[in-house]
């Protein structure tokens, strides 16, 4: 559960005007929500707020009912286990082959990756690259890197599944089965918000699930318009 | 997390931080050469401190007052010394020698019949100092004044400023041990500081996937604290067994031949290879510590 009250962010100094401001919102536990928006319109902004790794400049942010301005480090560390992140950039460790990079979250909570391995090999395989586990991450293509970043954000099974441009660097198909996997996660439960421009994605979505479609634009959110 | 949870293996988290070839045998190195010059400044302490004990236990707590005067003045100057004597402080006590003392000191020299009272002999004052001492030059001239037939002899006082060096000697072996351990944590943190600083993206990493900062500090402190364990280990070791080859010179031994650890003063350098880790965890710690909180 998020909740956002007229929360502003900035990145610059205190008396410009923020790139985000009025939000309002609240992602409730199996909602399905898009955001979509011109590029530097501050999606990514606006899910590193949902996240806890940007604290707002104005407002309030409630994650799970904490606010977050009150919630030191460790707690944010911990509120991130509870909702999975798929980057923009898709950040792994290059030293560390994919099945372990996918496992991460596993190893930094202190779970013991061999209770999970089932979890880990079908996840791998849906996200078709169970042929690529023993691969570094700088050998993958992006799609590739894209499919392990979601396997990444699902390991640990999160309440919320926050996804900027998941299929940004996949093929149609790809972006489908993404999808569907998604869809599928929010019919157990789980809140979904993906980031994209990808219209037809949203249309697609949108025969499937019930979901919000919202637009970043001029720093304020809005529901979209009819044509999505 | 404490000292000892740093040296738990906890294969995870040493997996998270990339290995790092270079500063890592850096810092095993340094650690080495550390421990092995604590062992030897530790050595040269210890043997200091033998050497000024030895010497001081030696040394005879005690004076003499020789007095030569005309007859008719002895006693008078006798009084006046002794007077002189218990005013002056360092002194514990002093002590005018009878008669028969004085004979009995004489006759292996002049034979048992000797008259004592009927020769011009020197009256003898015992003196036994404080552990302090007096200061002998300042009581020379107070005699000079007060007590002209008066010599004073101080024995083996000459060794008294060689214990003092000793003594300096040990206080400036263990101040050494002291900035060794200093340099050591120096050298640690600059260390830490470099790896934390050069895997900024993968403590980015780590934060977006939930770990926490005690996680991460911990992954860089183990590492270091493991390193600076086996390099102080090292070092001791080979300054340990250095030193016990060292050639000893039995009974004509000096302070050179000295130089080794007796009894119970092996424990110390046994010491070493812990406290360093000790060292190592705490300058770790706090430069994770700081840096991560630096980093948002
Ligand atoms: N760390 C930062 N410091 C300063 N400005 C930033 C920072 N991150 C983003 N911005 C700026 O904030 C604005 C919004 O960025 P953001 O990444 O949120 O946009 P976006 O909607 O995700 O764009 P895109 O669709 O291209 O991914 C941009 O103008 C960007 O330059
Ligand atoms: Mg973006």
């Amino acid at each position: 559960m998020i909740e956002l009250e007229n929360v502003a962010y900035g990145y610059g100094a205190k008396g410009d005007a923020p790139l985000l401001r009025d939000l309002s919102l609240t992602l409730a536990p199996g909602s399905f929500h898009f955001l979509t928006g011109p590029s530097g319109a501050g999606k990514t902004t606006f899910l590193k707020l949902c996240y806890g790794a940007l604290k707002p400049t104005q407002g309030q942010l409630r994650l799970f009912g904490d606010d977050v301005a009150a919630m030191p480090r460790d707690g944010i560390a911990l509120v991130r286990r509870r909702i999975g992140v798929v980057h923009q950039d898709c950040k792994f460790l290059d030293h560390l082959p994919v099945i372990d990079n996918i496992a991460l979250p596993l190893t930094v909570s202190g779970q013991v990756m061999e209770d999970q391995q089932g979890n880990l090999d079908d996840l791998l395989t849906w996200v078709g690259l169970g042929a690529r586990a023993h691969a570094f991450p700088p050998e993958l293509s992006g799609g590739e890197r894209q499919r392990a970043a979601l396997a990444r954000a699902l390991i640990l099974s999160p309440e919320v599944i926050l996804a900027d441009e998941p299929t940004g660097n996949v093929d149609w198909e790809m972006s489908q089965r993404l999808l569907h996997l998604l869809i599928a996660l929010n019919g157990m439960g789980k809140t979904v918000m993906i980031a994209t421009h990808d219209l037809m994605l949203i249309r697609a979505a949108k025969a499937q699930v019930q979901a919000r479609v919202l637009r970043l634009s001029g720093g304020v959110l809005q529901a979209a318009g009819a044509d999505l | 997390m404490n000292a000892l949870s740093a040296l738990r293996p906890d294969p995870g988290a040493d997996r998270v931080v990339p290995p790092s070839g270079f500063t890592a045998r850096l810092v095993v190195f340094t650690a080495a050469a550390m421990a092995f010059l604590a062992v030897f400044t530790l050595a040269l302490a210890l043997a200091a401190g033998r050497l000024a004990e030895e010497w001081d236990s030696a040394l005879a707590r005690s004076a003499t007052l020789r007095i030569s005067a005309p007859e008719e003045q002895m006693p008078e100057q006798t009084r006046t010394a002794l007077t002189l004597l218990q005013q002056t402080p360092g002194v514990e006590s002093a002590r005018a020698l009878r008669d028969e003392e004085q004979r009995a000191l004489l006759e292996p020299w002049f034979g048992p019949d000797l008259p004592v009272a009927d020769l011009p002999v020197p009256r003898l004052i015992e003196i036994e100092e404080t552990r302090d001492g007096f200061d002998p030059d300042g009581l020379r001239l107070r005699l000079q004044a007060e007590v002209p037939g008066a010599v004073l002899d101080t024995h083996d006082r000459w060794r008294r400023p060689l214990i003092e060096a000793a003594g300096r000697l040990r206080l400036l072996g263990w101040v050494a041990i002291a900035l060794i351990g200093a340099v050591t944590a120096a050298m640690v943190t600059l260390a830490a500081r470099a790896a934390l600083a050069a895997n900024a993206q993968v403590i980015a990493v780590l934060r977006l996937v939930g770990a926490t900062d005690a996680y991460i500090a911990g992954a860089f402190v183990r590492r270091f604290t493991l390193r600076t364990l086996t390099g102080a280990a090292v070092g001791t070791g080979l300054g340990a067994l250095a030193v016990a080859l060292l050639p000893s010179g039995g009974e004509a031994g000096g302070f050179l031949t000295d130089l080794r650890f007796a009894g119970w003063h092996w424990v110390l350098p046994v010491l070493f290879p812990p406290l360093a880790a000790l060292v190592a965890w705490a300058a770790t710690r706090s430069a994770a510590r700081r840096v991560l909180s630096g980093l948002s």
